[in-house]
């Protein structure tokens, strides 16, 4: 394996993996009470709470509506006029939405870099590569002529396009759904970001192409220590790449925790609901168990927990009150009022067993 | 017993100009053969552009055939659009993957279910088409008074089932799903699925069921056909062929399903894009992406033949089975 991209005197990214003591240093990115809303007041994400550390990888999962990409895109103020933010985004403890355009300009692509699910629309259809990777290259790295070159054709060795000086005159029309995603990582990779926010990047990707894709990121974060938030309605995708995983719900996030706990033991009940609803690949054909009804539109989102009227589980306290993330298990957060009563799948079974050890009785 | 669907030898193949500016012929689909029997379902998978929609098509005789002939309860499928091609539509329905762009959007989705009975003059008078139009809506889980409503003013969901009780008021023995659940979300895709599986118990449906997702067709499909540039490679059971796939490609592609957990572990990342089907590779379509490879593949054309298990895979590396086993049923060699 080259190690082109490998930490550098004076480069912003750390080798990976790393601690960072978090009493020591504020959090790479945190969402703090962060809250959208758009044209007309209605909201589409509110009261989320997140934090990214350096190097780490966090999946957001959740259904269309849900609020998960616009959170990054107002996150970065790329929504225009008719979206409003409320609460704080703290990059490195300092707050983005206090920035001027001209400051917002240097983080976006140069802290944080952003790729899209649809990679044919983000790049310029009327520009050659070359000229599009040569303009990050400037911006962000002052970069030109010559040594922009080599380093565009790095870029593009890097993340797996042979042939770079032909392909650096070519168009976006002329690379297939595949390499053009290549591309835009090549983009996103050119300010040397902290931070690579991945909306659905695979999404629009054939299954090997995207296999490729997701282990090209892979590589790179091991490479350059970037954090990553990648942004995915399939939870196969995340739990693939992520460390830990924040699940959206009518804009709110009702459960964190590490990828491992969330998928053994999911305590949100939508968490469950979302995986009893997938098919698998592996055991016994089961039939599915579907969410009864769908995601509520955001002017329709119900009062108290969003949830409520397709959970299983809820009661009446769940249409009043509005439940907060509360302590489940080590690392692991929900949102659900019930979280105390309703134990997580096997518990009772692991309590019994536990019991009855203590009590030299048969289990 | 013959089967519902008999498709032997399929081609179809398109003039395509290049950007050079000759003409060059695009195979889509090149020498499929299936069968389908009543109440089953055939799940095909396959990366874009491998010719899983262009058989579809050629199946409903949509498309003419450029080789091969399709059997339909007995009788053979053409493209002409005569009276019998009109009566074939009764029998045999599509459910495509946007039901957004299947619905009129101008029109009640209510009417859209009755209008298939008014087109091929079924059930007597208006009053019994609106009794039959709404036994589908329950059938399908539709409430009554959405009847009046357009498809705007319904979920994705709901719309999907439009589609299907609009595909099943015919009483069709077959429905072709090209990817019926991929505009759908995760929660409402199961709730299709299941309404699928219950739909085909209760009218004993056939489905022909297109996907790129493995994980859908190996939930809903009884026996599974792996395309790649035009061309069947591997066709089984669901269960034999993703758990222990003979075929290098569906190796290839089960090994792409992203696992939570699993990481980068004995995952086979494939060089490469799939080839452009102008430029269709010489020998196996699949041996320039193929991690095993060997000089005879770049020469000779793998038939697809039944391997050990009864499966059906082409590949020169599968041991055949041995000459005494009875053959699968379904299998049968491209000429």
């Amino acid at each position: 394996m080259q190690s082109v991209s490998a930490p550098r005197a004076g480069q912003r990214g750390l080798p990976f993996p790393m601690r960072v003591d978090a009493a020591s240093e504020p959090p790479l990115l945190r969402l703090r009470d962060f809250s959208v809303s758009v044209q007309g007041g209605v909201p589409i994400v509110r009261g989320v709470e997140l934090s990214v550390a350096r190097g780490e990888a966090i999946g957001i999962v959740g259904e269309s509506g849900c609020g998960k990409s616009i959170t990054w895109l107002a996150a970065l103020r790329l929504l225009g006029h008719g979206a409003t933010t409320g609460g704080a985004v703290l990059l490195e403890g300092r707050d983005l939405t206090g920035f001027s355009e001209r400051e917002l300009a240097r983080v976006r692509g140069g802290r944080i870099a952003l790729i899209f699910q649809d990679p044919s629309s983000a790049l310029n259809p009327v520009q050659r590569i070359g000229t599009q990777l040569a303009e990050v290259l400037r911006l962000h790295r002052g970069l030109r002529g010559e040594p922009a070159r080599r380093e565009a054709l790095r870029l593009l060795d890097r993340v797996g396009i042979a042939d770079g000086p032909r392909r650096l005159r070519q168009y976006p029309h002329e690379f297939s759904g595949g390499m053009n995603q290549r591309v835009m990582i090549a983009l996103a990779l050119a300010g040397e970001p902290d931070l690579l926010v991945a909306d659905e990047p695979t999404t629009a990707l054939d299954a090997t192409i995207q296999a490729q894709v997701l282990d090209l990121i892979r590589d790179l974060r091991r490479e350059t220590g970037m954090a990553l938030v990648l942004i995915s309605h399939d939870i196969g995708v995340v739990g693939d790449l992520c460390d830990r995983i924040a699940v959206m719900y009518a804009g709110r996030i009702v459960e964190t925790a590490s990828t491992q706990d969330l998928l053994a033991r999911p305590r949100h009940p939508y968490t469950q609901g979302l995986l009893a609803a997938l098919p698998t690949l592996d055991g016994p054909r089961r039939r599915l168990t579907p969410i009864p009804g769908t995601v509520p539109a955001p002017a329709d989102i119900p009062p108290g927990c969003a949830f409520a009227p397709r959970c299983p589980s809820a009661i009446a306290r769940c249409g009043e009150e509005l439940p907060e993330l509360a302590f489940a298990a080590q690392d692991q957060r929900a949102a659900c009022l019930r979280l105390a009563e309703l134990l997580p799948p096997g518990a009772e079974a692991d309590i019994a067993a536990a019991a009855a050890r203590h009590l030299e009785l048969p289990a | 017993m013959t089967a519902l669907l008999d498709v032997h030898d399929l081609a179809r193949a398109y003039p395509v100009a290049t950007a050079a500016g000759e003409c060059r012929t695009l195979h889509a689909v090149d020498g499929v053969s299936f069968t389908l029997a009543r109440g089953r379902t055939l799940g095909l998978v396959g990366e874009s552009g491998c010719g899983k929609s262009t058989t579809a098509k050629l199946t409903l005789g949509l498309l003419p055939a450029t080789r091969g002939r399709i059997s339909f309860e007995g009788a053979a499928v053409t493209s002409e659009r005569d009276r019998h091609w009109r009566s074939l539509r009764r029998r045999m329905q599509m459910v495509h993957q946007d039901p957004l762009a299947a619905l009129d959007r101008r029109l009640p989705v209510g009417e859209q279910v009755v209008e298939p009975l008014v087109i091929h003059g079924l059930e007597a008078g208006p009053a019994a088409r609106r009794q039959k139009a709404l036994a589908l809506f329950e059938a399908v889980g539709l409430r009554t008074d959405l009847f009046a409503r357009y498809p705007h003013e319904l979920s994705g969901g709901q719309r999907q089932r439009v589609v299907l009780a609009r595909a099943l008021v015919l009483g069709p023995a077959l429905l072709v799903c090209d990817e019926p659940i991929s505009a759908l979300d995760v929660s409402v895709a199961a709730q299709v699925v299941n309404l699928m599986q219950d739909l085909q118990a209760r009218f004993g449906t056939a489905y022909l069921f297109i996907s790129h997702d493995l994980k859908v067709v190996r939930q809903i499909a009884d026996e599974v056909a792996v395309m790649y540039l035009g061309r069947v490679v591997e066709q089984g059971p669901p269960d034999a062929l993703f758990h222990v796939p003979a075929h290098p490609y569906t190796e290839a592609l089960v090994s792409a399903v992203p696992t939570p957990l699993r990481g980068t572990q004995g995952r086979i990342i494939l060089k490469g894009d799939p080839p452009n089907p102008v430029d269709r590779p010489s020998g196996c379509a699949f041996h320039p992406r193929c991690p095993r490879a060997v000089a005879r593949c770049r020469e000779e054309v793998p038939p697809l033949r039944p391997a050990a298990d009864g499966r059906l895979a082409a590949c020169h590396l599968v041991a055949a089975a041995p000459a005494a086993a009875p053959a699968a049923t379904t299998a049968r060699e491209t000429p």
